[in-house]
């Protein structure tokens, strides 16, 4: 990344904070800073409106009852492109905010590799490697990226279709579309994993904050890049510190039950 | 917009003697004729459609020709063409009327994505419906002719209705009522080929046009409007594309690839719920444990052992 875009982020990173607070109460750890929320939301209403007024044209025999919603067919489509455009815009900023923990590496092709026994929940741990994203995340973000240039391009092409051939009109009618679908299967994916399959996740983007045991978890080498401690060490201790509560329970129980029977 | 329930009556209930205009319509398609060679470029028929249609006036554009303006517009369907051209070292000034050809194979109808905007006549005419049109402005980029104007007030497209509402009642559209040379003619497909046919002839034989031609592209399956042209061998001569087509992605990709895209989409939200009631969630470890019972996963690996 270069330095100026650097700068840029550094300072609107600095500026959010200023009037934005984000709260981490003990046993807590930040994870999404309020200017990395207010993107990745700004970011998130656009794509949704791009993809219910896209939807909208696409067919609007079945999606037509979307588009009272934006005052009718034809300002549902008017409406679209700024929709996508500013989509692009903050997306484009969630880039440079995100691009250096995205960079792709060697322990990502491992993460691939292993992706069925992820999937299957079969490893209750992320493996020790995975930092800020694992390999799943940094794969939604470049298709993101190459969708949003994708949808970027063939949409000017098809604004200023006046100004452009037919063929290239008819060509970027099928490019667009089929940037949609490989984000919109991004996107149901990330919302299922960001909600109904990791709780915990859905509130950070929210509070900006995670639990120690989510970080451990899910993010181990984050995780002790931001505590200096090793997450599979703190695991075991969590573990064994909650078997001990268990058991002092247990016994406290039964010491109330003694009393109370004498 | 015109009104869909114009119908040739075929039987009348309790009705004594024949029914009045039964198996005269010998054939349902109609055509506009027009013989570019016998044009005067007097642009009757512009002002005719500009009446007919009760379209608001529109400014014209001068660029050095006689032309009203370069393109059709939203409201403004019907144009001369001039063109200027050289034949044995002379000047030769072609007029062309230019409208919408209502293809028998629109490539407006195949490009729109919207339910009922676009709708093809048993007679051969393609009207727009205005109300279901979505303004998306796909059937601009469909048509071979360029013909579909985008009205940025209304956000809608509009084009030549080959007076729909007019042909309903057994009138001929406004444009041909107008013309004064006779080089505009209306009426069924076939008579209309067979004069054009005739007429060629005649400019071939008789004129001295030795290419003189119909214009009638059968790359979308022929015209219900057709030019009788000096030269049909350069139809590009007179604006007119020699072989019309329309992009094959536009139907397949309406009717397999964006339906499947659809089943697609629901199948990964069914794929993502059943994931989560086959595998539950992946939550924060360690989680509570139970010291009687032992962690959740045993319960289940124990249950595997014994079968």
């Amino acid at each position: 990344m270069s330095s100026p875009a650097k700068d840029f982020d550094e300072n609107a990173r600095g500026e959010f904070a200023r009037f934005g607070t984000t709260r981490v109460h003990r046993g807590e750890l930040l994870r999404h800073p309020v200017y990395t929320r207010f993107l990745h939301w700004s970011a998130a209403i656009f794509f949704v409106l791009s993809l219910l007024t896209g939807f909208a044209i696409y067919t609007p025999w079945l999606f037509r009852w979307i588009t009272p919603l934006f005052g009718g067919g034809s300002r549902t489509r008017l409406l679209h492109p700024w929709f996508g455009l500013l989509f692009d815009v903050f997306f484009f900023f969630q880039f440079l905010n995100w691009v250096g923990p995205m960079s792709w590496g060697q322990k990502d092709r491992r993460w691939l590799k292993k992706i069925r026994s992820y999937v299957t929940n079969q490893e209750r741990l992320e493996s020790e490697d995975v930092g800020f994203f694992n390999a799943g995340q940094k794969l939604y973000f470049w298709l993101i990226v190459l969708s949003g240039i994708l949808f970027l391009v063939t949409g000017v092409l098809m604004w200023f279709d006046d100004a452009v051939p037919r063929w290239i009109v008819a060509v970027s009618y099928v490019i667009h579309d089929l940037a949609a679908l490989l984000m919109f299967a991004g996107f149901v994916i990330h919302v299922y994993e960001g909600t109904a399959h990791q709780p915990g996740t859905f509130a950070s983007m929210i509070n900006g904050t995670v639990t120690r045991t989510w970080a451990w978890t899910h993010h181990p080498a984050w995780y002790r890049t931001i505590t200096g401690q090793d997450p599979r060490d703190a695991y075991e201790n969590e573990k064994r510190r909650l078997v001990e509560r268990e058991r002092a329970l247990a016994e406290l129980e039964r010491k109330e039950a003694q009393r109370d029977s004498l | 917009m015109s009104n869909p329930r114009t119908f040739q009556i075929q039987e009348i209930s309790a009705h004594p003697g024949p029914v009045p205009g039964q198996g005269t319509r010998r054939e349902e398609k109609v055509c506009k004729y027009i013989d570019v060679t016998t044009c005067i470029g007097c642009k009757a028929c512009e002002v005719a459609c500009v009446e007919w249609n009760d379209h608001p006036f529109r400014e014209t554009t001068f660029n050095d020709t006689y032309q009203t303006m370069p393109t059709t517009e939203w409201n403004y369907y019907n144009l001369i063409k001039f063109a200027e051209d050289e034949r044995d070292g002379n000047l030769m000034w072609l007029l062309r009327k230019d409208q919408c050809m209502h293809c028998e194979d629109p490539g407006c109808l195949r490009a729109c994505p919207a339910d009922g905007a676009i709708i093809k006549y048993e007679n051969g005419i393609v009207d727009f419906q205005q109300d279901n049109c979505i303004g998306c402005g796909y059937c601009i980029s469909g048509c071979p002719f360029d013909i579909p104007k985008f009205h940025p007030k209304t956000n809608k497209v509009y084009k030549c209705t080959m007076c729909s509402d007019r042909v309903g009642q057994g009138l001929e559209p406004a444009c041909i009522k107008a013309c004064p040379t006779g080089c505009l003619k209306f009426g069924t497909k076939s008579e209309m080929v067979q004069i054009a046919g005739l007429r060629a002839q005649q400019l071939r034989e008789v004129s001295g046009f030795a290419d003189a031609g119909v214009y009638d592209p059968q790359s979308i399956g022929g015209t219900h409007v057709i030019y009788v042209l000096h030269d049909i061998k350069r139809p590009e001569r007179y604006g007119l594309p020699a072989r019309p087509v329309i992009p094959p992605s536009y139907t397949y990709w309406k009717w397999i690839a964006k339906p499947v895209g659809l089943w697609m989409g629901l199948l990964g939200i069914f794929a993502v719920f059943f994931h989560r009631v086959f595998y539950g969630p992946k939550l924060p470890q360690p989680e509570a444990v139970d010291v009687e019972s032992g962690p959740a996963e045993e319960i289940e690996a124990g249950r595997k052992e014994k079968p």
